[in-house]
Parts: structure tokens; C-alpha cells; sequence
């Protein structure tokens, strides 16, 4: 019994760091996906930060819909309240991580601050009320779709330091040349579907 | 545009600077997810670019309305409030009305609320001007995300599946790769390069490398 747990539990890990990568199969974070992933060094800084503030908002938002919002049958405001609840996370851990470890705080603070307003950390929550996750589950997606993301940014950094040196042409340096990269990627990604099927 | 002629600028070329020279995803590069996400069909597209324009528009005559009651300080959180408000709007009328669509659009609705796009045209333009011009403003950049969703989205079902809106117009084999995730990404990319390209040639424009926000 508990085996058949654990295995649905591993199950969900694969499907939402791999099969259902947010980047290349559900299309989300993209913006800090294109951001951030020029340097290498920045990339992982942000994706331990992205992971951390998504496994929290996703085990806080659990907590706050299910206890709260449920029972008083205010879900239809669940767009409002993450929002709320995930600004509030990352405006906290701002101000206690400026005070415990300020050395840390100048390496993460930075994108710290991008986080709130950013689709995929508000799409964990939407996603774990949508597909009515238990709270065990919805850590482990949160996690999930963290080093999903994490893998996904530190593969297109990789590739982009030597896309720098690259002979792109003129109207494709930048931006272009960076998404038709990423669909490469995706392509080889497509491979992963089917793997495992909830 | 400084404030001396704000009234000489006229609401059609506020509408048109969203739709071309502030486009938000082939010039500005931002709320760059939708753009893939839901462009594997014209409706899709066509669909969540609406919701964009009225958010949009309904958001930036609000932050307009309330412009002289919010304190600069807390301002970007009331403007959270506001959009979060009405995308919720949005969200339910889309459940109570467009059931089949909202199964495979909702989530991208409902995220929205994080489109750095909203936002940005809040912080730069409602927050400064009229209501009449920030609704006119807020429609343009909307137009502007519909524009680029069904451009995309055309050359994505035109490819790949051979129809336009449901309708066959190829009937030869598609190429499957353009519904896939990765032909979003080409499509989009290819785009990009092409209206870059436009632009050096005949404007002698730098092209636009993004701003990588959200």
C-alpha cells in the first residue's frame, strides 16, 4: 500500500518536472525563461529560488484553499487570493532573507522580486485547486515543476553562452534565434510524452 | 508624449502604437506564454486575445478612474487587486458561457492576472492619463496581443492541420510539428526574425532584441 503511494507520488515528480515540463510542454514562465537564461551563473540562481518559492506557495495556497476557502465556498476568488498569498510569500522571505543572510540576499534578491507576478509560480496553486491535489501531492508537483524549470533554464543557458559566439543573421540575433532554438529543444522533449500516463 | 500635448494625440494613434510599434509580443517581447500556449487554433487564439483586450481595457479605465485616490506607494498592489478582479470577471464568464472553449484555454485565462503586459500598461500609461485615453490605450495594446495570437495561430493551423477556424483549406497532408509545442516556439521565432528583418530593411530599425520581462 504505502509502495503503490510512493510510486504514484514518483509518478507525479517525473510527469511534472519532464513529460509536463512547464517551459516546453505547458508553455509557462517563458518570459523568465527568455529573461534569464543568457548566463549560466543567473540561471541557477534563479532556478533554486523559482523552486523554493514554489514548493512554499504551493504547500500555503494547499492550506488557505482547502481550510479556508472551501468551507466558507469563496473558491471563485482563488485567482485574487493566490495572488495575494504568493505577493505576500515572496515580499516576506525578501525582508527575512535581507536580515539572516544578506550575502545570499544580493545573489537572490534580485529575482525575488520578479517572482510575484510571474505565471508559473501562480499556475502551481491554480493547477493543484484545478486538479484537486491532496497536500502531499501538491508539494511534490510544486517541486516538480520547480526542477522541471531548473532543467529547463539551465540546458538553454548552456546553449546560448555559445550561441553568443555564434554567426546568427542580423534580423535573428537575440531574441528570434533564441525561440527557434527552444523549439529544437521542445521537439527532443516530445520524446518524453507518453512515458508514463496518470 | 508629454502631458502639453496629450490632447492633440488622437485615440486612433494611441490604438495603433499598441497594435504596431509597442506590439506586445513581437516588439516589446513580453507575456510571451499564450503566444504558444493557445495559438495551435485561430479560435484559441482569437479567444484569449478578446479576454486580453477587454482586461486590458476595463483595467486601465479603472487604474484611470481611481489614478488620484491611490498613494504611489502601495500602488502596484492595488493595481494586482484591480487586475485580479477583472480577469476573475473574465474567467467566470468564460466558465458560464464558453464551457468548451474554457476546458482547454481556462488556465491561461486565469493566469492573466500575471501578464507583465497588463501591468506594464497600468504602471506606464493609466496611472498618468485621462480615462477616455487610457481605455483607448488599453484597447490598442490588447488589439495589439489579439493581432500577434491570430497571426501566429494562422500560420499554425494553416501548417499544421490544413484548416483555418475549422475549416479545411489544405487538403494535403499538414505537417504535424506546427500543432506540436515545438511549432509554436518556430513559428513564433521565425516570426520575430521576419518582422526584425522588415524592419531593418525598410525602416533602418535596430530590431528588437526584447526586454525579457515577463
Amino acid at each position: 500500500m504505502m509502495e503503490k503511494e510512493f510510486l504514484k507520488l514518483f509518478e507525479l515528480f517525473i510527469a511534472a518536472s519532464v513529460i509536463n515540463n512547464f517551459v516546453f510542454t505547458r508553455f509557462l514562465g517563458l518570459c523568465i525563461f527568455f529573461g534569464v537564461s543568457k548566463k549560466m551563473e543567473t540561471a541557477i540562481g534563479m532556478s533554486i529560488t523559482f523552486t523554493a518559492v514554489m514548493v512554499v506557495s504551493a504547500a500555503l495556497s494547499w492550506l488557505v484553499f482547502f481550510y479556508i476557502m472551501i468551507p466558507l465556498e469563496i473558491t471563485f476568488l482563488k485567482i485574487v487570493i493566490f495572488i495575494g498569498i504568493v505577493a505576500a510569500f515572496v515580499q516576506a522571505s525578501d525582508t527575512i532573507m535581507r536580515k539572516i543572510s544578506p550575502g545570499l540576499y544580493y545573489k537572490l534578491g534580485v529575482y525575488l522580486a520578479l517572482i510575484a507576478t510571474n505565471c508559473i509560480i501562480i499556475a502551481v496553486p491554480l493547477i493543484n485547486a484545478g486538479e484537486k491535489h491532496t497536500f502531499i501531492e501538491s508539494l511534490v508537483f510544486g517541486l516538480g515543476s520547480g526542477i522541471g524549470f531548473g532543467l529547463a533554464l539551465t540546458i538553454m543557458a548552456s546553449i546560448r553562452e555559445k550561441l553568443e559566439l555564434a554567426d546568427v543573421p542580423r534580423p535573428f540575433r537575440g531574441m528570434p534565434i533564441a525561440w527557434v532554438t527552444t523549439a529544437l529543444i521542445a521537439l527532443a522533449f516530445t520524446g518524453f510524452s507518453g512515458l508514463i500516463t496518470l | 508624449m508629454s502631458h502639453q500635448h496629450q490632447e492633440k494625440v488622437s485615440y486612433w494613434a494611441i490604438v495603433k502604437n499598441g497594435i504596431i510599434k509597442e506590439n506586445t509580443i513581437f516588439r516589446l517581447v513580453i507575456s510571451l506564454c499564450p503566444a504558444i500556449a493557445v495559438t495551435n487554433s485561430v479560435k484559441n487564439g482569437f479567444l484569449l486575445g478578446a479576454a486580453v483586450v477587454f482586461v486590458q481595457a476595463m483595467v486601465n479605465s479603472t487604474v484611470a478612474l481611481l489614478r488620484n485616490f491611490i498613494h504611489p506607494r502601495i500602488r502596484i498592489p492595488i493595481f494586482m487587486l484591480i487586475i485580479s478582479g477583472w480577469v476573475t470577471v473574465v474567467d467566470m464568464l468564460m466558465a458560464a458561457y464558453a464551457r468548451a472553449a474554457y476546458k482547454e484555454i481556462g488556465l491561461y485565462i486565469q493566469i492573466i492576472v500575471a501578464f507583465a503586459s497588463i501591468l506594464a500598461r497600468a504602471e506606464v500609461f493609466a496611472s498618468k492619463n485621462k480615462v477616455g485615453a487610457s481605455f483607448f490605450d488599453g484597447i490598442g495594446s490588447g488589439l495589439g496581443f489579439l493581432v500577434a495570437l491570430v497571426t501566429i495561430s494562422f500560420f499554425r493551423e494553416l501548417l499544421g492541420k490544413g484548416t483555418l477556424i475549422g475549416f479545411t483549406i489544405v487538403p494535403v497532408k499538414p505537417m504535424l510539428i506546427m500543432i506540436l509545442p515545438a511549432g509554436g516556439f518556430l513559428v513564433t521565432g521565425l516570426l520575430m526574425g521576419f518582422f526584425n528583418w522588415i524592419d531593418m530593411k525598410f525602416y533602418g530599425g535596430k530590431g528588437a532584441g526584447g526586454v525579457g520581462g515577463h
